[in-house]
C-alpha cells in the first residue's frame, strides 16, 4: 500500500439516502477519511457513464455511486436504471485499463450513516491498495465541433 | 451543453461567497478565514465573507444588502447541508431579487467539519466544495418555482386514535376525510383497552365518542376493511387506489339491529375472536366488539357454512329480510381516491413473546401477554372484565414482566415508552379487581410524563412489589412445595443482589412495540423512508417530526416510534394541521428541478419514454420527437441520465451544472 | 478570378474516405469545375514540396482523412493547417479518431510486439521492430515515428470544421463543398451535418413500441433480423439513437444495425459514454444478477460504444500503465 498516497474519491449520491446518510453521519460525528468530494444528484438515476468517465479524466482515483436501497428508490426504480448503467460500464472499464473497483454502486438508506463512514473508509483503503488512476489526455485545447472542453492533464 | 463560452455569453458574472462559522460547528475545524481568502481568488467571486451564524438575521442582512450593493449573479453560502438552511438562503436572494436558483449551498458541515478529523483535510475539503460550486454556479439559469394546485380532500390511513383525531379536526375545519381501516372497524389499539394510565381513565368512555362522531361527521367517509394497494401523484394532487374488501353485509343497507348474529344457525358463538386475540369467542357473522364502527356485522367466509359449503338455511338472510344487508355476492372493489395529502398512522404491532420461550409464552396456559391482560380486564371483553386464569379461578398472585422483546440486543434494541406505564396500570387493575400480590420485574423504571411518577408511588402505595432485574425465564419446575402448581419467575434481584425464584399464579408479559409486519410495503407505498428498527422517518427529527421526505405525506402516531396516547393525539393534532396548513395554501410550491427536452437536438429515438416512472414523457407522432409533461415530472432525472443526445436535460441538474461541479471538486491537491 | 485551391490528404485511414470524393460520381465533374486540387496524393502526382510551396492560408479548405499516430502525420496536419483558411477534419478517423483510434486500448509496445513478432504470419526470428533511423551500408534509411496514442486532427491541429461518417455520406460532401465555394459555411467549429441523432431519419423509428426496451442482448448474427422494426426492439444494439444523422441510415437499410461513425450529437460530451447510458437504461430487468448476464452479451463494450471515437473520450486511451 501506498502510505503517501491519498486517492481522490467523488461521490455523486441520491438526495434521500445516501446523501441523508451523510448528513446524518455529520450529525452524528461520524470521522470518516477527508478523500471523499461529494456532489448530490436528486436519483441514483440521474447518474450516467458520461458523468463517471468525467470525474476519472477530471481526476479521480475512484467513484462511488450512492443509490436507495432496491425497492426503495423516491421515484420508484431510478435506482435501478443507475444498477443497469453502472453494471455495463463496469465491464467496459478493464478494457481502458481500469480495476472495475475503481467504481462503486452502494445502496446507502438515509438511516445508514454507519454503512456511509465504513464505505467511505472501506473505498479508501482500496484505492490506496490500487494506486492512482492516471488518465492521458492530449494537451492541446481543441476546438471542436462538439464541445469546447479545456483538457486537463490527470 | 458544456460551452465555455455558453456562460460568457451570459455576461457578467459575480458570484458572492458567504462562509459559515456556525459557532464553532464549522470553524472548529475549519480554517474559514483561510476558506474566504481562497473562496475570493475563484473565477467571478467578486466578495467572499464570513460569519458567525450565517443564517442569523445580521447574517441574512449582509447578504442581501451586498447582492444589492455589489450587484451579484450568483450566491454561494457555505454552511451546513442544503436539507437544513437551503429554502432559507433561496429566501435571502429572492427577497434581495436575486432569482433564488442562482443560489448554490455548500454542505462544508455536515460533510466537512462534523466528519473530518484533521483541520488541514477539512479546510481543503472546504476550498474544494466551494470550487466546485463556484463552478457550477456558472451554469446556473433563473428558474420558476413550479407551482401545483392542492386538493382539499386528505386520506389518513390507519383508524386507531391518531387517524381518528386527525380525522375529526381536519373534518371540522371543512376538509374532506377519507379514513381507510384495514380491519372491520376503527378504533385500533386503544379501543382494545379498559383504562388509559395514569388517570385510569376508561378508554371505551373517551375514545367509543369520537368513534361515534366520525360515524356521524358529513366530512368524513370511513372505508373501513379496507387496505390502500397503490399511491400515485404527488403533493396536492394524490391518486390513492383502496381495495375494499367484500364484508358480504351491506354498509348502506345495515341497520345496525345485529338480528342476523343472533339467527346464525350456530347458536353458540365458536369461532376464536381475533380482536381478544382468541380469548374470546365469535360467530361467524359477529362483531369484532360491541362498541364497533361503523356497526356493521361481518361475515368470515372462512368459518360461514353458506361459503364453505354453499347449503346454509342462511337465517341471517332470513332475519335480515327486506332491510337486505346480508350480501352473499358482494365483491372485492376498488375505489380510487383523489387527495392532496395523505396522514400514514398505521400504528404498530406487538412483540410476539414466542420469540423469546424462556418467559413461556404459548407453553405455559397461564402466561398472558399485555394486549391480553387488557382484553381480560376490559367490561366488553370476553370475561366481562374479571380477570381469570384458564381454569375460571382468580390469580392469587400475578407477575408482571417489563421489556420483554424491548431493549434487548436479541430483539428490538429500543426502549418501547409505553410498557413502564401500562405495566402499571396492569398491577393496579389486578390489585383492584383481584387484590392479589402483584410482582412487577424492571429494567428500569421510565415514568417520565405528566402524572406518570405520581402513578408509580401511588402503584407501591397500593402494594404493588418492584422488583429490580431481568427476568431469566418463567417454569412450572418446582424446587419446593410452595412452587407447586405455579409458575416460578427466576430472577437476579439487582437489588438485592441474588437470585430469586418468585412462584406465581399467572405471568403477564409486557410485549414492547414494533413495527407493523407489513411496515416496509407501506414504506414503499407512500415512498416514505424508515429510521434504525422500521419506524417510519420523519422529515427531520426536531423541526419536522410529522412531515416526510415526500411532500404531502404525513406521520402521526406509533407508525413513527413508539409512543403512548397523550403523545399520539398531540402529534396526531400535528399532523391534521399541516395537512390544513397545505390545504389552505390553495397552491404549492415545488423546486423546479424537472427535466425538459431540448426540441431541436431530439430525434424521437423514445428511450427515454419508457423509462420515466410518471409517464411524464410521450412520442409526438406529429413532431416526431418526444415531448415532456412539466406537470407531471417530478424530477429524477433518468431521462437525462438516458438520452444519448442530451436533449433531455434536469433543471439544476444538467450535463454542464455537474460537470462543472465535478471538475471544481476535483481540481484540489489531496 | 481564380478558382478556390483545395487540397487533399490522407493520414491514418483506409481510403474509403477517398472512395468517397470518387463516388461524388457526376457531382465531382461540378467540383472540378469550381475549386483547384492543388494536392491530392492519391489521385494526383504533387508533392509535399508543392504544398510547402504554396503561402500560408493559399488553400481554401484543406480536406484531412486519418487519425494521426506517426510524425509524418502530424507534420502533415501542421502543414495543412497552415496552408489552409478552412481545415476540414474529413471522416471519422479524423474526426473523433474511427477504427485506428481503437488502438488506444493498447500500448504501442502491445502493438508493436503484436504485429511484428506474435502475428502468426511473420517470420521475425531476431525480433527485429521498425526503427526510426537505421544505418546500413547504402546509407542512412528514415522512418516516420510511430507515436505513443493515436489523435484526432483536432488533438494534433486546430480544426474549422467536421465532415463525419465513415466514410462521409456523398451528400454531405456535396453540400461542404458548396458552401465552401459560395462562401456560405457556418461559425467555425461545426460539424457540417444535422445536429439530431439518426433515429430522425431512419424509417423503422415509427415502428418502436410504446415503451422501448430490451429484454435480451443479440450480435446481429445470433437472429434473422426483420427487415422493417427497430433493431433496439427485437435486442440488437444499434447506435441510431446516439448517432448523428446524415447519412440517410444506410446501415439501417441494409438490415445492419448504426455502430455510430457519425458521431456524436452536440448534446453529447463522450460518445461512448452517452451511447452505453442509453443502451444500458434499455436493458429491461431490475434483477442485479440478470443485468450482468445481459451486459456480458456485449462482448466488447469499448469496441462496441466507442467504434469511431476512442480518442477522442474523455478517456482517450487505455490507463494504468504509464508509458
Amino acid at each position: 500500500m501506498n502510505k503517501e498516497f491519498e486517492p481522490k474519491i467523488l461521490g455523486i449520491l441520491c438526495n434521500w439516502c445516501s446523501y441523508m446518510a451523510s448528513d446524518l453521519a455529520g450529525t452524528s460525528r461520524s470521522q470518516y477519511p477527508p478523500n471523499i468530494r461529494v456532489v448530490r444528484v436528486m436519483c441514483s438515476g440521474r447518474i450516467e457513464p458520461q458523468l463517471i468517465l468525467w470525474a476519472f479524466q477530471q481526476g479521480a482515483d475512484g467513484v462511488l455511486v450512492g443509490g436507495c436501497n432496491p425497492g426503495d428508490c423516491h421515484y420508484q426504480e431510478g435506482n435501478y436504471k443507475a444498477l443497469r448503467r453502472v453494471t455495463l460500464l463496469k465491464t467496459m472499464l478493464p478494457q481502458f485499463g481500469i480495476e472495475p473497483e475503481r467504481l462503486r454502486l452502494e445502496w446507502i438508506c438515509a438511516s445508514c450513516a454507519e454503512e456511509m463512514r465504513k464505505t467511505v473508509e472501506e473505498f479508501t483503503n482500496t484505492l490506496c491498495r490500487l494506486g492512482p488512476l492516471k488518465v492521458q489526455i492530449p494537451q492541446i485545447i481543441p476546438v471542436t465541433g462538439k464541445a469546447v472542453v479545456e483538457y486537463v492533464q490527470t | 451543453m458544456l460551452l465555455r463560452d455558453e456562460f460568457s455569453k451570459n455576461g457578467d458574472i459575480r458570484i458572492g461567497v458567504y462562509v459559515c462559522d456556525c459557532g464553532t460547528n464549522i470553524a472548529g475545524k475549519v480554517r474559514v478565514p483561510e476558506v474566504v481568502e481562497y473562496a475570493g481568488t475563484l473565477p467571478h467571486v467578486v466578495v467572499a465573507k464570513e460569519y458567525k451564524y450565517m443564517c442569523s438575521d445580521p447574517g441574512q442582512d449582509m447578504i442581501r444588502r451586498e447582492i444589492k450593493e455589489q450587484k451579484l449573479n450568483r450566491l454561494l453560502v457555505a454552511a451546513c447541508s442544503p436539507h437544513v438552511h437551503e429554502e432559507t438562503f433561496r429566501n435571502v436572494a429572492a427577497q434581495a431579487g436575486l432569482n433564488p436558483f442562482l443560489f448554490q449551498m455548500v454542505n462544508i458541515r455536515e460533510l466537512v467539519s462534523w466528519v473530518t478529523k484533521d483541520p488541514d483535510k477539512a479546510t481543503a475539503k472546504a476550498k474544494d466544495m466551494i470550487r466546485a460550486a463556484a463552478n457550477r454556479v456558472l451554469f446556473h439559469e433563473e428558474l420558476e418555482p413550479l407551482k401545483y394546485h392542492i386538493k382539499r380532500n386528505v386520506v389518513i390511513v390507519g383508524g386507531g386514535i391518531a387517524g381518528i383525531h386527525a380525522a375529526l379536526l381536519l373534518a371540522d375545519s371543512g376538509e374532506h376525510v377519507y379514513l381507510v381501516e384495514r380491519e372491520s372497524s376503527i378504533g385500533g389499539h386503544m379501543a382494545m383497552f379498559d383504562k388509559t394510565f395514569p388517570t385510569l381513565d376508561c378508554a371505551a368512555c373517551i375514545l367509543t365518542p369520537k368513534m361515534t362522531m366520525v360515524k356521524s361527521h358529513p366530512n368524513i367517509t370511513i372505508m373501513s376493511y379496507s387496505e390502500v394497494v397503490e399511491v400515485n401523484g404527488f403533493v396536492g394532487d394524490f391518486k390513492v387506489k383502496v381495495r375494499k374488501k367484500p364484508r358480504y353485509v351491506d354498509e348502506e343497507n345495515c341497520v345496525g339491529c345485529f338480528e342476523c348474529i343472533d339467527a346464525c344457525v350456530f347458536k353458540d358463538a365458536r369461532y376464536p375472536n381475533e380482536f381478544d386475540f382468541g380469548l374470546g369467542k365469535r360467530k361467524p357473522i359477529y362483531m369484532p366488539f360491541p362498541q364497533a364502527v361503523p356497526p356493521v356485522p361481518v361475515i368470515d367466509a372462512d368459518t360461514c357454512i353458506e361459503f364453505k359449503t354453499g347449503k346454509c338455511p342462511k337465517e341471517c338472510l332470513k332475519a335480515c329480510g327486506e332491510r337486505a344487508g346480508i350480501d352473499f355476492a358482494q365483491k372485492e372493489e376498488i375505489v380510487e381516491l383523489e387527495v392532496g395529502s395523505i396522514i400514514v398512522a398505521t400504528g404498530f404491532d406487538s412483540f410476539d413473546p414466542k420469540k423469546m420461550p424462556q418467559y413461556g409464552y404459548g407453553i405455559y396456559s397461564n402466561v398472558y401477554t399485555s394486549l391480553e391482560a387488557e382484553r381480560l380486564f376490559n367490561a366488553s371483553g370476553p370475561t366481562a372484565g374479571e380477570l381469570v386464569l384458564r381454569d375460571g379461578s382468580k390469580p392469587k398472585s400475578v407477575g408482571i414482566i417489563h421489556c420483554v422483546g424491548s431493549r434487548d440486543e436479541n430483539h428490538n434494541r429500543w426502549c418501547s415508552r409505553v410498557c413502564c406505564m401500562y405495566s402499571m396500570k396492569l398491577a393496579h387493575l389486578v390489585k383492584e379487581r383481584t387484590n392479589a400480590d402483584v410482582f412487577n420485574f424492571y429494567i428500569d423504571i421510565r415514568a417520565a410524563g405528566k402524572g406518570y411518577e405520581e402513578f408509580y408511588n401511588r402503584t407501591m402505595e397500593e402494594g404493588v412489589q418492584y422488583i429490580r432485574g431481568k427476568v431469566a425465564e418463567v417454569t412450572d419446575n418446582a424446587q419446593t412445595k410452595d412452587e407447586e402448581g405455579k409458575l416460578v419467575i427466576r430472577v437476579e434481584d439487582t437489588l438485592l443482589g441474588m437470585i430469586r425464584r418468585i412462584p406465581v399464579d399467572m405471568v403477564i408479559l409486557s410485549v414492547g412495540l414494533e413495527p407493523q409486519h407489513d411496515a416496509l410495503e407501506v414504506t414503499k407505498m407512500f415512498n416514505i423512508s424508515c429510521s434504525g428498527g422500521g419506524w417510519f422517518m420523519e422529515r427531520h427529527p426536531k423541526l419536522a417530526p410529522v412531515s416526510t421526505m415526500s411532500g404531502g405525506v404525513f406521520l402521526a402516531g406509533a407508525c413513527q416510534a413508539p409512543k403512548d396516547i397523550p403523545d399520539t393525539v398531540a402529534q396526531a393534532g400535528a399532523a391534521a394541521s399541516e395537512a390544513l396548513a397545505l390545504s389552505h395554501k390553495g397552491v404549492i410550491e415545488v423546486e423546479p428541478n424537472t427535466a425538459f427536452i431540448d426540441e431541436t437536438l431530439c430525434s424521437g429515438c423514445q428511450v427515454c419514454v419508457g423509462l420515466c416512472p410518471y409517464s411524464a414523457i410521450s412520442y409526438d407522432q406529429e413532431k416526431k420527437i418526444s415531448i415532456l409533461n412539466q406537470a407531471l415530472c417530478q424530477g429524477c432525472g433518468v431521462c437525462a441520465g438516458a438520452c444519448p443526445s442530451g436533449a433531455a436535460q434536469q433543471h439544476l441538474f444538467n450535463d454542464s451544472q455537474l460537470m462543472a461541479e465535478i471538475e471544481g471538486a476535483l481540481a484540489g491537491v489531496l | 478570378m481564380s478558382k478556390p485551391k483545395v487540397a487533399f490528404y490522407w493520414c491514418a485511414s483506409c481510403g474509403g474516405c477517398e472512395e468517397a470524393v470518387v463516388d461524388l460520381a457526376d457531382a465531382i465533374l461540378g467540383v472540378v469545375d469550381a475549386v483547384d486540387i492543388v494536392f491530392w496524393p492519391v489521385a494526383m502526382d504533387f508533392k509535399r514540396e508543392d504544398v510547402e510551396a504554396l503561402k500560408d492560408g493559399e488553400l481554401a479548405a484543406g480536406f484531412v482523412n486519418g487519425a494521426i499516430r506517426t510524425s509524418e502525420q502530424e507534420e502533415m496536419a501542421h502543414l495543412m493547417r497552415r496552408k489552409s483558411q478552412a481545415l476540414i477534419a474529413f471522416g471519422s478517423c479524423s474526426h473523433t479518431g474511427g477504427i485506428p483510434g481503437l488502438a488506444n486500448l493498447y500500448t504501442r509496445e502491445d502493438i508493436l510486439k503484436r504485429v511484428y513478432i506474435e502475428n502468426p504470419s511473420i517470420v521475425n526470428p531476431n525480433h527485429i521492430l521498425p526503427q526510426e533511423k537505421s544505418v546500413e551500408t547504402e546509407g542512412t534509411l528514415r522512418l516516420p515515428a510511430f507515436k505513443d496514442d493515436v489523435r484526432t486532427l483536432d488533438q494534433t491541429v486546430e480544426v474549422d470544421y467536421y465532415l463525419p461518417g465513415c466514410p462521409p455520406p456523398v451528400n454531405l460532401i456535396v453540400n461542404a463543398v458548396t458552401a465552401l465555394v459560395e462562401g456560405k459555411l457556418p461559425p467555425k467549429g461545426s460539424v457540417l451535418a444535422p445536429d439530431v441523432a439518426l433515429c430522425s431519419e431512419c424509417e423503422r423509428n415509427a415502428t418502436k413500441p410504446e415503451k422501448l426496451s430490451m429484454k435480451d442482448v443479440k450480435r446481429p448474427h445470433e437472429i434473422i433480423i426483420d427487415g422493417e422494426n427497430c433493431l433496439l426492439a427485437q435486442g440488437v444494439i444499434c447506435l441510431g439513437p446516439a448517432t448523428r444523422s446524415g447519412c440517410g441510415a444506410a446501415c439501417l437499410n441494409a438490415n445492419m444495425p448504426c455502430t455510430g461513425c457519425m458521431g456524436a450529437t452536440s448534446g453529447a460530451l463522450d460518445y461512448g459514454a452517452k451511447a452505453l447510458s442509453a443502451m444500458a437504461s434499455l436493458l429491461d430487468s431490475n434483477d442485479a444478477e440478470e443485468i450482468k448476464s445481459m451486459t456480458a452479451k456485449i462482448v466488447d463494450p469499448a469496441g462496441t460504444f466507442y467504434r469511431y471515437s476512442l480518442p477522442a473520450s474523455f478517456l482517450h486511451r487505455r490507463v494504468g500503465r504509464p508509458g
